[in-house]
C-alpha cells in the first residue's frame, strides 16, 4: 500500500498520466492553444477527476462489477454537467472557446481510467489524494505545451504581449506551426523525449 | 447532393478527427501498432459512428432541444431538457456500443472475433462523443449528420490504418532511446498532420 505522499507524487512525473500511461491525450492537444484555456481545462478536470474519484470510492463496495463502466460514466458525466454549466455561468467567453472540449472530459480516459484503476479498489481519502495527484499531472503537460504554443505561436501569453510581432513594429515572427494541430503533436513527442532523457527507466524497449 | 458530399469530404480528410481535432487520441496511439487491429478498430469506428451519430441528432432534435418537446402538446412547449445533453448523448453511445456487440455476437460471429476487445472499448473513444458534440454544436440535420458520421468515422480509419502501417516500418529504424515508444508516435502523428493540412481549403 503506497503513502499517501506517493499517490500524490508519483503521478507529476514517475507516471506522468499523459507522458507515461497514455490517457486523456485528446484533450491536452486541442485546447493549448492558448494558456488561458490550457489553465481553465486542467482546473476543470482537476475538479472531476477528484470528485469522480472519491464518490466512486464510495460507492466502490455498492456497485456491481457487471454494470460498473455504466455507473462511472453516470458519475462523470453529471460532474461534467455541473463543471459545463459553472463554466458557462462565470466563464462565458473561455467556454465557448472550449467548445465540445468540456463535454468531451466524460471520455477523457484519464478520469475513467483513474476511476477503474485506482478508486474501485481504494478507501476515499488516498482516492481523492490519487485524483489530485493525476490532475496535476495532466495539468503540468497542458500548461506546458499551452504555454509554448502560446508564446512561440502568436507572441502572447495570457493575450499579452510578450514578443512583438513583426507585423506590428516589432522583432518576432510568429511560427504559425505552432498554432495548428501539429505543433501540438511535435511539443507533446519532445516532452516524452525530455522526460525520458531526464527518467531513463520510462524508456521504451521497442519502437 | 454536392453539398452532402462536400460535407462528408470535409468530414472525412479536411476536419479529421483524429489529426486536426485529437479526438479518439487515447486508442488511435495505444492501438496501431499492427495494421490487422489498427483496420478491425477503424471498422468498428466507422460502424458504431454511422449508428451513434443519426440517433444522437434523433434524440437532440425531438427530446433535449430547447421546445423540441412541443409535439407532446402545448405545457411541453417551454421545456429546455439541453443540460442533459451530455449524459444523453454517453447514454445512447454506451447502449448502441452494446447492441452492436450482441447483434454482431448473434448474426456475424467471424467479424465479432476479429474486432474482439476493441469493441466495448468504442464507449469511451473520444472520437464518437466528439462527432455527436459536434453534430449539436453545428445544428446539423438527420441526413447531414448520418453523412458526417461515415465521413468522420472513414476519416479516423484511414488515419489509423496509415499509422500503424508507419509504425509498423519503423521497427527497422535506430530511433533515440528517450523518444522510442509514445514520443516518436508523437512525433510522426504530428508529420502525418501537417500532410493532412494539404486538403485544408478544399471544396467541392
Amino acid at each position: 500500500m503506497a503513502s499517501n505522499k506517493e499517490v500524490f507524487v508519483d503521478p507529476l512525473f514517475n507516471d506522468n498520466p499523459i507522458a507515461l500511461q497514455v490517457l486523456g491525450i485528446c484533450s491536452a492537444l486541442a485546447v493549448t492553444t492558448k494558456l488561458e484555456t490550457s489553465l481553465v481545462m486542467s482546473a476543470a478536470v482537476i475538479a472531476v477527476m477528484t470528485l469522480s474519484n472519491l464518490f466512486v470510492s464510495l460507492l466502490r463496495n455498492k456497485i456491481p462489477p457487471s454494470i460498473r463502466i455504466i455507473v462511472q460514466l453516470t458519475i462523470i458525466a453529471s460532474l461534467v454537467i455541473v463543471t459545463d454549466q459553472v463554466l458557462k455561468a462565470f466563464l462565458f467567453e473561455t467556454s465557448k472557446q472550449l467548445s465540445v472540449f468540456v463535454g468531451l472530459i466524460i471520455t477523457n480516459c484519464i478520469v475513467m481510467g483513474r476511476a477503474e484503476a485506482f478508486a474501485m479498489q481504494n478507501p476515499p481519502l488516498p482516492s481523492v489524494i490519487d485524483g489530485i495527484g493525476n490532475g496535476i499531472g495532466y495539468a503540468i503537460v497542458l500548461i506546458f505545451v499551452g504555454f509554448f504554443r502560446e508564446l512561440l505561436g502568436s507572441g502572447k501569453l495570457f493575450g499579452i504581449e510578450i514578443l512583438p510581432l513583426i507585423t506590428e513594429g516589432g522583432w518576432y515572427t510568429p511560427n504559425g506551426l505552432l498554432v495548428l494541430a501539429p505543433g501540438a503533436f511535435f511539443l507533446i513527442g519532445f516532452f516524452i523525449w525530455g522526460l525520458r532523457t531526464w527518467k531513463p527507466e520510462q524508456v521504451e524497449e521497442t519502437n | 447532393m454536392e453539398h452532402l458530399l462536400s460535407l462528408a469530404v470535409k468530414a472525412a480528410f479536411v476536419e479529421n478527427m483524429a489529426l486536426a481535432y485529437f479526438l479518439g487520441m487515447c486508442s488511435f496511439l495505444a492501438v496501431s501498432k499492427k495494421v490487422d487491429t489498427a483496420i478491425g478498430l477503424g471498422a468498428a469506428v466507422i460502424f458504431v459512428l454511422t449508428v451513434t451519430t443519426p440517433l444522437n441528432n434523433l434524440l437532440y432534435t425531438y427530446i433535449l432541444k430547447e421546445g423540441a418537446l412541443s409535439w407532446m402538446g402545448e405545457d411541453f412547449a417551454q421545456v429546455d431538457l439541453s443540460f442533459l445533453t451530455f449524459l444523453t448523448l454517453i447514454g445512447t453511445i454506451a447502449a448502441s456500443v452494446q447492441i452492436v456487440e450482441m447483434t454482431l455476437d448473434k448474426y456475424a460471429p467471424a467479424l465479432y472475433s476479429a474486432l474482439g476487445v476493441f469493441l466495448p472499448l468504442i464507449a469511451v473513444n473520444c472520437a464518437i462523443l466528439g462527432a455527436s458534440l459536434f453534430m449539436v454544436e453545428r445544428d446539423y440535420n438527420l441526413v447531414e449528420s448520418t453523412v458526417f458520421g461515415v465521413g468522420s468515422g472513414i476519416g479516423w480509419a484511414m488515419a489509423i490504418i496509415a499509422l500503424a502501417a508507419i509504425r509498423e516500418k519503423m521497427r527497422y529504424s535506430n530511433v533515440p532511446d528517450g523518444l522510442r515508444g509514445l514520443g516518436i508516435t508523437f512525433i510522426v502523428t504530428g508529420l502525418m498532420a501537417i500532410g493532412f493540412m494539404a486538403f485544408a481549403g478544399i471544396q467541392l
